[in-house]
């Protein structure tokens, strides 16, 4: 495992979600919220856009901090997040971390999604078992 | 408005969700994950997995389906249209794989009001065939303006 110690950077993510991802989203978890794939629906009920899902965002935080144990998806232990801003389609997704503390092979890391100076999803923390 | 709280406490009957290989690369091919342990069963095999496995956002997947009767249950009364997913932990013990079939159960924690919202939180329970524990789920949602 990589020598980890507090206050050291997870790799960063960067994810672009092209127009279509909600609908592929949608289809993979099953969530055809209309907000998420009808443009028309998610401006009548007062959204820029349609949104992306909050729980796709919280996938790609998954997926980066499961990137400290090579991807391997028996690390992410705990996931725990607050889904504050509004995430859209064709703007590009930043995940980024800094481990909070390490006990043994458990590390804790402080998680956040932002797309430019909005932060989509904050208060995250990921427990890894490495 | 008071909020109603009469579910706080209240369990819904359990949800069983069959996990299949092709949801699962359907829904890491979404997530941009590559890892083979998520597509090639050999490959899922030989890193000591019984079958393909899910990543472990694959949670929402095969818990859901037990959320649904909880949040359209007159006793939440839940207000939809103003409805937003606030937060969300998941515990991960035994990975999903495919084959799996998964008995998750849900539950109201609490209903409570704070600056105009209601925050509704409920707890799913999800084990395995086997009765292992796969994955303990606390989902927020918050409502505007109750």
């Amino acid at each position: 495992m990589a020598d980890l110690n507090v206050g050291d950077q997870v790799p960063e993510l960067r994810v672009t979600p092209d127009k279509y991802l909600p609908h592929r989203y949608a289809g993979a978890s099953g969530d055809f919220n209309p907000i998420h794939i009808d443009d028309e629906f998610a401006k009548a009920v007062g959204l820029p856009r349609n949104i992306l899902h909050g729980l796709y965002s919280m996938g790609l935080m998954a997926k980066a901090n499961a990137a400290l144990a090579g991807g391997d998806p028996r690390a992410l232990k705990r996931l725990s997040v607050q889904m504050r801003g509004m995430g859209m389609p064709e703007q590009e997704i930043v995940v980024s971390g800094t481990v909070k503390s390490v006990e043994g092979n458990r590390v804790v890391v402080d998680t956040v999604a932002a797309q430019g100076e909005t932060q989509i999803i904050k208060n995250a923390e990921a427990e890894l078992e490495l | 408005m008071a909020l109603k709280t009469d579910a706080v406490g209240k369990e819904w009957p359990a949800s069983t969700y069959q996990v299949g290989r092709e949801k699962i690369r359907e829904y890491a091919n979404a997530l941009g994950i590559d890892n083979p342990v998520h597509f090639d069963v050999e490959a899922a095999r030989a890193a000591g997995f019984r079958d393909v496995v899910a990543p472990p956002m694959f949670a929402v997947v095969y818990s859901s389906p037990a959320m649904a009767p909880a949040m359209f249950d007159p006793d939440v009364a839940m207000n939809f249209a103003a409805m937003v997913h606030g937060g969300q932990q998941f515990e991960w013990d035994e990975p999903a794989c495919s084959g799996d079939e998964i008995t998750t159960t849900a539950k109201c924690v609490s209903i409570e009001e704070k600056d105009g919202k209601g925050f509704y939180v409920f707890e799913t329970n999800s084990v395995n065939q086997d009765g292992a524990q796969v994955v303990r789920g606390t989902w927020t949602l918050i409502v505007r303006g109750v």
